[in-house]
């Protein structure tokens, strides 16, 4: 079963990485879209945020590289690519908010319709916070959340209104799962395509919200 | 000159309870983890703490949490503490968690003199309930108030006799806005170099925030040490 996870897992952050553009200012959130740092193609040129500070993160380091003070903003050990620079909280949010990063990808437990994203809380079961989300959602150019398409019950995390706490309301531009990516519009929810293994009323069948569909909609996308 | 201490104890001694502190890091990164232990050993109590994340159960301000010498908590990211999470939900720790730009921007604001700001995060969901709220632009934004404490506790890598501070990689973190948002600023240092030996276009904090320093030797704990294969 570990095997299948990481493999969707997988899937979804090699279609992410696909929105990243050379030239782009990128912050990725914890969790999966971490991960789309590991298949950043090499012919792009892409700067990696860190809200705690940094401006250039570069590979995890060697054993004898790690250093205590160098860390992402998961918390994870890293190291800093040529031309990086650190800078205190207040800057880093201060690029946030005022529009300076290109993309931010984030997780979600669910996305309504109308882009509301809901990735922080569960109320009366787990009390983490909020971390830097609800500032990165209202300060990227563009926000794009990756998830799986149904919770762990098989119910659809695209929804028409989100159940838990919200992070942020009208923020999501565009949402990758493991089965569509679709886009949020004034009109509703737009799919773009359709991944392997999975067929459009499929798709339609575990979105809650009813689906546009254009004319040229992409099959066995990725 | 500045005071400077013999230890962390000796540093927060006079922190009296029911004191509003702020501690600079991220996770366990630039915090200042003498003053902490200081902080433990004074058995100071009913503190409000303002810092971005309450340590792990086992260092940092955790410690003080395990110690029941928190009574408030104003944070953004508090996921890495069982024991937080279980004095949240018994009633015992009050929390307020703020948008992680937010409480760096309340801080700023509260070391420089303004008593709120406009921002976009928080709008539209619980962080707002209760706030003004004001469309510029035609986006809204809500109301947030400036942050100040009796005392600050950071972490830099060095310190001049002045109290001009340097700080090392992401260890700056919250520490610069937090330097400057304390009545009493007391900044706990890898090293105390002489006056003049950090150049003046490098200084990240100048001496004017500072009101201690302590020199002392950091743990420097890791909590996800990731290294790459090969």
């Amino acid at each position: 079963m570990k095997g299948i996870k990481s493999n969707v897992r997988e899937r979804i952050a090699r279609r992410a990485e696909e929105e990243i553009k050379s030239g782009y200012y990128v912050n990725l959130g914890i969790g999966m879209p971490t991960l789309v740092a590991n298949y950043i193609s090499e012919n792009k040129v892409v700067v990696l945020q860190s809200e705690n500070g940094l401006l250039g993160i570069g590979a995890y380091p060697a054993e004898d590289e790690v250093d205590p003070d160098l860390i992402n903003a998961g918390k994870e050990t890293v190291t800093a690519i040529k031309g990086a620079s650190y800078f205190n909280s207040a800057e880093s949010f201060a690029m946030i908010r005022g529009e300076h990063i290109d993309l931010a990808i984030l997780g979600g437990m669910e996305v309504s319709a109308q882009g509301d994203l809901a990735n922080w809380m569960i109320p009366g079961k787990m009390i983490k916070g909020m971390g830097g989300a609800m500032d990165l959602v209202h300060g990227a150019r563009k926000i794009t959340v990756i998830m799986d398409h149904v919770n762990k019950n098989g119910a659809p995390k695209i929804v028409n209104k989100c159940s838990l706490p919200l992070t942020g309301k009208n923020v999501v531009n565009r949402i990758i799962t493991d089965r569509a990516v679709l886009d949020v519009t004034k009109k509703g929810l737009v799919v773009r395509e359709i991944a392997k293994g999975f067929t459009l009323e499929e798709v339609e069948n575990s979105t809650e919200p009813d689906i546009i569909v254009p004319s040229s909609i992409c099959y066995d996308a990725y | 000159m500045k005071r400077q201490f013999m230890n962390g104890y000796d540093a927060v001694k006079d922190i009296a309870d029911g004191s509003t502190i702020m501690v600079g890091g991220f996770g366990l990164v630039g915090i200042p983890e003498q003053m902490i232990l200081g902080l433990v050993e004074s058995g100071v109590k009913g503190l409000t703490v303002i810092s971005n994340n309450c340590g792990v159960d086992e260092w940092g301000l955790g410690l003080l949490l395990k110690n029941h010498q928190i009574n408030k908590m104003i944070g953004s990211y508090v996921g890495e503490n069982k024991e937080f999470e279980r004095q949240v939900l018994s009633g015992e720790l009050d929390v307020e968690l703020t948008p992680q730009g937010t409480l760096a921007e309340r801080i700023r604001a509260g070391g420089a003199g303004i008593p709120a700001f406009y921002t976009p995060a928080g709008v539209g969901t619980q962080v707002a309930e209760g706030k003004e709220t004001r469309i510029f632009d035609g986006k809204e934004y809500v109301l947030e108030k400036g942050l100040k404490a009796d005392y600050s506790l950071i972490r830099a890598l060095k310190a001049d006799e002045m109290g001009n501070l340097l700080y090392n990689k992401t260890a700056r973190n919250f520490n610069p806005m937090i330097a400057a948002a304390g009545k009493v600023t007391l900044a706990e240092v890898e090293e105390i170099v002489p006056t003049g030996t950090i150049e003046p276009d490098s200084i990240h904090t100048p001496g004017i925030y500072v009101q201690g320093i302590l020199e002392a030797i950091q743990e420097k704990r890791i909590e996800r040490r990731t290294v790459r294969e090969g």
